[in-house]
């Protein structure tokens, strides 16, 4: 008789038995992780998502947006959890509300909060979260030490989870979302409350199960950098809609069409003149401002505007398009 | 060069059938509380009774002056899981209050909900940890008084006499455990300390009771009785092994009493077994 126990494995290959009666091993590849149609979420009057249609392609896919943009809304409308007012969503080609539960064992989802079941340390939690997900106890147990060793706490699995550091916590919930081998993965704000050092190993967790062990992810975050280190495609959520989305690179546009601008004379008024002129221009730190060229226009334009109001041009160098620019337009537009 | 690859690996074994998690849950739970030594001093002190009862019947058995005194009777039947009503409290206090409060408490139920699993598949797995412990204490030890007496007097005489004993022992333990059961889930899932828990089953226990201790004593007739969940209980189960009747409440009244309080606990369990709470 096979019983799960909390000894550490022996190193052996994936685990492959042979399905028995009534057990599920087919899984489709879909065309997409996740699409919507007319995603419309109210809490009381309040709308969280109105009206959002979107595809969410497979892959790393980030889901940026400020602080109350609707982003965990949308996961938790994904999971199941809330019910939309209205709309249709699809999660790996598969309703969420005729096929929730083939859903949630398809996927893994981080949440943003600390989470745990407690009394366990965290290898029976890890396997029991497998084991909930509907694999074997025996398989689930394996599967449990295999993936606290990839994500850092090999050597912390039997310590109790209520004893374990804010960082600590959050490579728990990774784990446990990814003890089942998810086809998609939702990470909400998975750097929260971490420090530098372990933000950056997380990162790189989440940048390789991502592109180097081919499960997709949705990575919902207001860090820029975050996503832009995890992730090829972006969604830009702004206050319950869809400010932009498309791959990162496609959407920070050609090298050149930004410029960093410093110049010596009345800013504002300056900033005025170009916005004249279609130039889009933020003020950023100290007196730097950075100024979108549209096609059509070159540098040569900011300089004649410099002269024809007798600004002196100090410093005007091409930027290399960031998140932060695209995020900076697609949520300034709305 | 590392000797074993710990790296993230694809899993290529078997899946279960989503609808198992409910006993997942269970199995885990039953576990996690028979490691705990109180649990194993409160499910020993349970069956003291039991072994009193059997000590008894043997007396009677052996001794036939004592038989009329310590002889078995439906009445001892349904007396002994009376008796056990005092463990029910225990268990009820000690296993069920935690179950729900704690998971609140620790942001368990976003884990548990975001698997595939339903609502019901956690609330059913949630009371079959507490149910099998109830009826550990109420059915088991029951039913195995009726076995030990047909095994100590050597015939069935009395158990044929009173074939009712079987299936009213059963109705009425799963009746009560169902019961408990959903009210002290239902309350679990109102907060997150299990202090309050316990504290708030204590008053539906005892503070309904003086309740109806009170009404009594101003209207002068126990047909009051069904404020009281503790004496809707005795009067179902009375009714149940059909024994004359404590209180001229009628019957129907009690059990719609008691429905009526499973009726509510299922609504708050409804309402508050959520992965995700929306104040608006």
């Amino acid at each position: 008789m096979s019983v799960a126990t909390d000894q550490p494995p022996v190193p052996t290959a994936p685990v492959a038995t042979a399905p028995g009666p009534g057990v599920i091993s087919e899984r489709p590849r879909p065309d997409a992780a996740v699409s919507l149609e007319g995603l419309t979420v109210q809490y009381g009057t309040n709308r969280a998502l109105a009206d959002v249609s979107a595809v969410f392609p497979l892959g790393a896919v980030g889901l940026l947006g400020p602080n109350g943009a609707g982003k965990s809304t949308m996961i938790k409308s994904l999971l199941g959890f809330i019910t939309p007012a209205k709309g249709r969503m699809k999660v790996l080609g598969l309703d969420v509300t005729t096929s929730p539960q083939e859903i949630r064992s398809r996927v893994g989802y981080m949440p943003e909060n600390d989470g745990h079941i407690p009394g366990m340390n965290a290898v029976s939690f890890v396997a029991y979260c497998g084991e909930l997900s509907g694999l074997p106890a025996v398989d689930a147990m394996q599967r449990a030490h295999e993936v606290l060793y990839y994500v850092g706490l090999g050597e912390a699995r039997y310590r109790e989870i209520g004893t374990y550091s804010t960082g600590m916590k959050q490579r728990i919930k990774l784990a446990q979302a990814l003890v089942h081998d998810p086809d998609l993965l939702f990470l909400d704000e998975p750097t929260n409350g971490m420090d530098p050092k372990g933000r950056d190993e997380m990162l790189e967790l989440i940048r390789d199960l991502g592109h180097n062990k081919g499960v997709s992810l949705i990575l919902s975050s207001h860090l820029l950098p975050d996503v832009e280190f995890t992730c090829d495609h972006l969604v830009v959520l702004d206050k319950g809609r869809i400010a932009t989305s498309g791959r990162i690179g496609e959407l920070k546009g050609p090298a050149g069409s930004v410029f960093e601008l410093r110049i010596k004379g009345d800013s504002d008024a300056f900033v005025a003149v170009l916005q004249a002129n279609g130039l889009e221009c933020h003020a950023t730190d100290e007196d730097v401002m950075r100024v979108f060229v549209p096609g059509g226009k070159t540098a040569r334009d900011v300089f004649a505007l410099a002269s024809q109001h007798g600004v002196q041009v100090r410093h005007l160098r091409a930027s290399v398009p960031t998140l932060e620019d695209v995020f900076a337009k697609a949520v300034g537009q709305e | 060069m590392p000797i074993h690859d710990q790296s993230y690996r694809h899993y290529g074994g078997s899946r279960q059938p989503a609808a198992r998690a409910w006993l997942v849950i269970a199995r885990s739970g039953i576990k996690q509380f028979l490691r705990r030594r109180p649990m194993i001093g409160i499910l020993f002190g349970s069956w003291i009774q039991l072994m009193v009862r059997l000590a008894m019947f043997y007396v009677a058995e052996s001794y036939t002056q004592a038989q009329a005194l310590l002889g078995p009777s439906a009445q001892t039947f349904r007396q002994f899981l009376e008796q056990q009503n005092f463990f029910v409290f225990l268990i009820a206090v000690y296993v069920g209050s935690g179950l729900i409060a704690q998971d609140r408490k620790a942001n368990a139920l976003q884990i548990y909900l975001s698997k595939p699993l339903t609502r019901v598949d956690y609330i059913a797995g949630k009371m079959t940890i507490l149910a099998t412990y109830l009826l550990f204490v109420t059915w088991l030890p029951a039913m195995l008084l009726l076995i030990g007496q047909i095994l100590l007097s050597g015939s069935l005489e009395f158990a044929r006499a009173n074939l009712i004993l079987f299936p009213a022992i059963t109705v009425f333990a799963f009746i009560e455990v169902f019961i408990v059961c959903c009210a002290v889930l239902a309350l679990s899932s109102l907060t997150t300390s299990t202090r309050y828990v316990a504290v708030m089953f204590a008053g539906v226990m005892f503070f309904t009771e003086a309740i109806y201790g009170t009404l009594r004593m101003v209207t002068g007739s126990t047909a009051v009785s069904w404020v009281s969940f503790t004496a809707s209980l005795a009067q179902v189960g009375d009714a149940i092994f059909r024994q004359p009747l404590r209180y001229t409440t009628p019957v129907a009244v009690s059990f719609i009493v008691l429905a009526a309080l499973v009726a509510v606990s299922l609504s708050v369990l409804e309402r508050r077994v959520r992965g995700v709470e929306v104040v608006s």
